[in-house]
């Protein structure tokens, strides 16, 4: 059932409010512009597409226009964070942090100043653009970085929730964002605080601990409310935080389930999946399957059609969780 | 504009760069590794920064209406401690634990690791972008100090500083400076082989920079191009500075061999560093 302590909104599963997490950015940066005068917002061309244009008309004189020049968008960031702004710079994943990496590891990340790296576009929800535009790399960029807090929203609002802590984080932060339209899950009243997950689906016998971040993470509550329906006991957790890893809560989650499943939109390489890993071979080494994007690029297509195609629909959930269940059992 | 420099003056900084060069030796020696040429030809311009130009206080690096230097070629940043302990940053001895294991003196500088630098930088072409970016952040807050960034001729054969030159150039932050060390030289042969830059001044006028050029061993043309940029409201300022490679070791003076490397092979053994401080001796004499 649904966890009542993570005040989700009442109308998951039937007719939710949908919004693109990329449109919580636009919120959450001009509250936090109206909060704090230090933040400035670039952009890379994307003014429209990444929704800074929202922060662009609330106070223009903090805006800055990059140009398409991405590496020049991190450095002057990270120039603008010595300084003591706190700069949001946004562009598409696949170019910030994919063209930009190694600016963002020396002027951002061993400089270890205050500066936001939003990557918008990420994942295969960017659809028809095809591959080169659907950024499934990056959580593995920028996880391996010492210093980078790593931020995945599961929807609009936890977006502008985690754009607002983004604010006051006092180091880099790297935050993926989706372009798709997707339920929103969480409300006003959702807890958030960096590096804590939350538990959003509870059992009182759950058979599978099922860890999920980003925008697609609906689907694995509308798998659990079926494994349900089964006798299937489930428990989801949203990893909002990639790093730090909330690593108290995942233990605990995992050990009382006795098995695991992980589910993002990013490769199954060096993502939410091998960070959770990591945690268990230390700690509690259990029966674990890891959903992704299997070692393929991505291609042109509706959403809805790339999801089906890299395996990640809610058929596809429930195969894996019988499948771990087996593995347990055997 | 300042005032004119005073012959006094001048010798003042010629005589601080000697003392530069000879710790860059002295300290090059103690490492072995590093690089040796940059540092050399870039000493008389760093002595007239921190003896003349800079408005800063070694007791309180980080006092808020200090000019900003950036380093964006960071491997020549031996030039940079040296001047910053003869400066009274941190003792002179101290200058001898570069790149030593504990020691505040990184191979490449870490701005968290010592005050006085306001950057991390190495990897080429991204700290005029720094500087541009902080320039820029200073703008909005209305302060009065002045941006200057170190860079060298090669480092402009990456693109991430052509973004930076052309946005300082779109945004007109004429409390920018940008010094460019011509000096011809980098590791794999002379710049003009290796990948050509010229003409490089006509490339930043081209992006709306006022350039001025000057022997970067000519430490009045120096200070008199700095005075020359605060003075230009309307953009950026390149002071594109020809350089000798070496400067002040005539037996490793053009020769890109020296651009760095281990010893005696681009930094000094124990053996040459002797004879590097004789001919040292030599030029300052002359």
């Amino acid at each position: 059932m649904l966890n009542k302590s993570a005040k989700l909104a009442l109308n998951i599963f039937e007719n939710p409010d949908k919004a693109g997490t990329r449109e919580g950015f636009g919120k959450g940066s001009v509250e936090a512009g109206k909060l704090d005068e230090r933040i400035v917002v670039l952009t890379a061309d994307l003014a429209e597409s990444t929704y800074a244009h929202h922060f662009q008309k609330a106070f223009p004189e903090r805006f800055v226009q990059m140009g398409v020049a991405e590496q020049n968008l991190a450095t002057v960031a990270a120039g603008m964070a010595e300084y003591g702004k706190i700069p949001f710079f946004t562009s598409f994943a696949a170019f910030n942090p994919g063209r930009n990496w190694e600016q963002i590891r020396t002027t951002i990340c061993i400089n270890n100043v205050h500066a936001i790296c939003c990557g918008m576009h990420a994942g295969l929800l960017t659809g028809p653009d095809g591959a080169t535009h659907q950024a499934l790399e990056d959580i593995a960029l920028m996880r391996a970085l010492p210093n980078m807090i790593v931020i995945s929203p599961c929807d609009a609002e936890e977006a502008r929730k985690a754009t607002l802590a983004a604010a006051k984080a006092g180091r880099p932060v790297y935050m993926r964002f989706a372009r798709e339209k997707t339920p929103i899950l969480t409300t006003a009243e959702t807890p958030y605080e960096i590096g804590k997950a939350i538990v959003m689906w509870k059992a009182e016998k759950p058979q599978v601990a099922i860890f999920t971040t980003g925008p697609l993470s609906y689907n694995t509550l509308y798998s659990a409310k079926e494994l349900e329906k089964e006798g299937i006991q489930v428990s989801v957790t949203n990893v909002h935080t990639i790093k730090p890893l909330d690593e108290n809560t995942i233990l605990a989650q995992a050990k009382e389930a006795g098995a695991v499943v992980t589910y993002e939109e990013h490769q199954v390489h060096g993502g939410l999946g091998g960070a959770i890993a990591e945690l268990l071979v230390k700690n509690a080494p259990l029966p674990m399957e890891i959903m992704g994007v299997q070692d393929r690029y991505g291609q042109s297509g509706e959403a809805k059609e790339l999801v089906e195609e890299y395996g990640l629909g809610i058929s596809h959930i429930i195969a894996t969780v019988k499948k771990v269940i087996a593995r347990k059992q055997s | 504009m300042g005032a004119s420099i005073t012959e006094e003056e001048v010798k003042k900084i010629e005589d601080k760069a000697f003392a530069i060069r000879k710790t860059i030796i002295e300290m090059l020696a103690v490492s072995g590794s590093g690089h040796t040429a940059g540092p050399l030809d870039m000493a008389d311009i760093f002595s007239a920064l921190y003896f003349h130009v800079l408005k800063h206080d070694p007791k309180k690096p980080d006092y808020e209406d200090r000019d900003r230097l950036f380093l964006s070629n960071g491997h020549i940043v031996p030039v940079r401690y040296s001047a910053m302990a003869h400066a009274g940053y941190f003792p002179v001895a101290e200058c001898l634990t570069l790149r030593k294991f504990g020691s505040r003196l990184q191979g490449h500088p870490e701005r968290a690791m010592l005050p006085g630098l306001e950057s991390t930088s190495g990897p080429l072409g991204s700290g005029l972008s720094q500087a541009a970016g902080y320039a820029y952040a200073a703008r909005i807050d209305k302060k009065n100090f002045r941006v200057y960034c170190a860079t060298s001729d090669g480092e402009h054969e990456e693109g991430n500083i052509w973004e930076a030159i052309m946005f300082a150039g779109k945004y007109k932050l004429n409390n920018l400076v940008c010094i460019m060390d011509r000096n011809n030289i980098q590791i794999d042969g002379n710049t003009e082989e290796v990948m050509p830059l010229e003409p490089i001044a006509d490339k930043y006028r081209a992006f709306n920079w006022h350039v001025i050029e000057i022997d970067g061993h000519n430490v009045r043309e120096f200070t008199e191009a700095c005075d020359e940029a605060r003075a230009i409201k309307e953009k950026p300022t390149l002071i594109l500075a020809h350089t000798i490679a070496g400067k002040g070791v005539s037996q490793i003076e053009g020769d890109y061999h020296w651009h760095g490397g281990g010893p005696g092979k681009g930094v000094p053994s124990k053996e040459q560093e002797k004879t590097f401080l004789e001919a040292l001796n030599q030029s300052h004499v002359k």
